[in-house]
């Protein structure tokens, strides 16, 4: 097979573009996710062959889904043995011509099914994570296994259990209605989002399939800010992936080093990206309903607009810190405001909040609590009891990348 | 879709009479769906003090004061519901009062 006609790279193309929809579309006529799956896969196989005899079709999206549902019918028509199967085929073959008179109007309901359907809260957070890859994003069982690390039976094992329960437990193939939208928008976003930060927490070269994961993140919020344009925090979500990985490059070193935001190497990062993040963020705050990604894209827009360290605003970032508190009362927002503060108002007013987090002890055997305050004891010139801190983190710390950086910072503090 | 609404409730040593229960304005709410015809049947079951648990071992039969395993929680119910899917399931399961004070819901498809 050569690739000189320029049709695997077409097939290619459509799949990135068109996998999702096609699964979307024949889970819904069907009802079978398995199908479904077979049939999209069989007919980007036949697009191929096709496609290099009869050119490439105007309308690749709906080409593919009419074979993969063609096909779908074959199969159901074969095994047609009971009447239930029989009339399944029947409801197959009425929906068949739909896509030829080029209306498009129920495929991106398809994939905003798809999406909620697999980001169900039924379903447990690692299957919501990998049935997104695998429907809709178009990750193979063995992919997404590597990116996770788990064995490839494990993950096949996985999908299989999800598909089951979805089955099984009558968990509706819908976007959901009005009233549970909002508390499943933001557990969609939340599977994106977590997606997003399985890839950016990756850092060495062994681990480049799982920083693919950051590019499929964006991806999918890419699709799910157009599904849901009157989504703020849909758009916000986007904006504060595209943000957070502008920097991706640098926040490691060549030899796998931590690098902190004050030491990055700001020229490296990708103006494209900071401005679509930016540009983005804008439009979503016009809307005026504020959520939690887009202060959290806001804090990341300080950064990333800052020309150097010493001109971030820490007291824009302290004040959408307190903001986010209000969406998200978490104590490690809190904890963050601390450093924000800190770097706003002095270490002192930043150590004041840390110690409040400390007699309140819900972040007790955190890490990042005494890191912090070494932090800001170091900012200080306290450097015997910055040492001490460090020395508490380090005994906390899981990460191997952390914990050298904690080990410098202690070296530091103690040669001083 | 057939489902079985399974009620746990904290171990308190309350008990009340279902007719106390009925009366109780925290279960309307649920009551109304028992009108509605969504919810086909169902049981309050007494508390664990109350039950005997039976065992065959060696065509023995071993009997054991209290339920299946001493837990904080106690099956305190159950109801069978007809709805059309998952997401009714759990709306009509958070409309019980068991659903909230420490208790839990527990929403079982039945096997049809």
């Amino acid at each position: 097979m050569s690739s000189t006609d320029g049709i695997e790279e077409a097939v290619a193309a459509a799949f990135r573009e068109e996998w999702g929809q096609v699964v979307a579309t024949l889970i819904r006529v069907t009802g079978d996710w398995d199908l479904a799956e077979e049939c999209a896969q069989d007919a980007f196989a036949q697009a191929l062959d096709r496609w290099r005899r009869d050119g490439i079709p105007r309308r690749p999206g709906a080409w593919l889904t009419t074979t993969a549902r063609n096909r779908a019918l074959d199969v159901l028509r074969r095994e047609a043995v009971g009447a239930a199967k029989l009339r399944e085929a029947a409801v197959l073959a009425r929906d068949e011509t739909s896509y030829d008179d080029g209306d498009d109007s129920g495929v991106q309901d398809d994939r905003l099914r798809l999406i909620f359907t697999c980001c169900h809260p039924a379903l447990p957070i690692e299957a919501r994570v990998a049935l997104t890859l695998r429907t809709l994003a178009g990750l193979t069982t063995a992919e997404i296994a590597r990116a996770f690390l788990v064995p490839e039976a494990t993950m096949a094992q996985r999908l299989v259990r999800a598909k089951r329960k979805i089955r099984n437990a009558g968990i509706p193939y819908r976007v959901p209605p009005a009233h549970l939208l909002p508390e499943r928008t933001t557990g969609v976003l939340g599977v994106l989002y977590l997606l997003f930060n399985e890839g950016y927490a990756a850092s060495s070269g062994a681990d480049l399939v799982r920083r693919d994961l950051c590019a499929e993140a964006v991806r999918l919020a890419r699709l799910l800010a157009r599904l849901m344009p009157d989504e703020p925090e849909a758009l916000g979500l986007l904006a504060l992936l595209l943000l957070h990985d502008a920097r991706r490059h640098t926040r490691v070193d060549a030899s796998g080093e931590l690098v902190t935001l004050e030491d990055q190497d700001r020229t490296a990062w990708d103006r494209a990206e900071i401005e679509e993040g930016t540009a983005l963020l804008e439009t979503a705050l016009r809307r005026g309903r504020p959520g939690a990604y887009q202060i959290q894209a806001a804090i990341a827009a300080c950064h990333a607009t800052a020309a150097t360290a010493e001109d971030t605003d820490w007291a824009d970032i302290a004040g959408l810190y307190g903001e986010l508190v209000r969406f998200v009362p978490s104590t490690v927002v809190r904890l963050n405001r601390a450093v924000a503060v800190g770097m706003s108002e002095g270490p002192d007013a930043g150590l004041a909040l840390v110690a409040e987090l400390e007699r309140e002890g819900d972040l007790a055997g955190y890490h990042l609590l005494p890191a912090t305050r070494a932090d800001l004891l170091r900012r200080s010139g306290r450097r015997t009891e910055a040492a001490e801190a460090y020395a508490e983190a380090l005994q906390l710390v899981e990460n191997d990348a952390e914990r050298r950086f904690l080990q410098k910072r202690l070296a530091e503090c103690r040669s001083a | 879709m057939k489902y079985a609404l399974l009620f746990s409730s904290p171990v308190r040593g309350e008990e009340r009479s279902p007719a106390e229960h009925a009366e109780d304005p925290r279960f309307a709410a649920y009551f109304a769906e028992v009108r509605a015809g969504r919810v086909t049947g169902g049981a309050r079951l007494r508390p664990p003090a109350d039950a005997t648990t039976v065992r065959v071992r060696d065509d023995e039969i071993l009997l054991s004061d209290g339920p299946f395993a001493e837990t904080k929680e106690y099956l305190a119910g159950i109801a069978f519901i007809d709805v059309a899917d998952l997401d009714e399931a759990v709306a009509l399961a958070a409309k019980h009062p068991a659903a909230a004070d420490g208790g839990a819901v527990e929403v079982r498809p039945v096997w049809e």
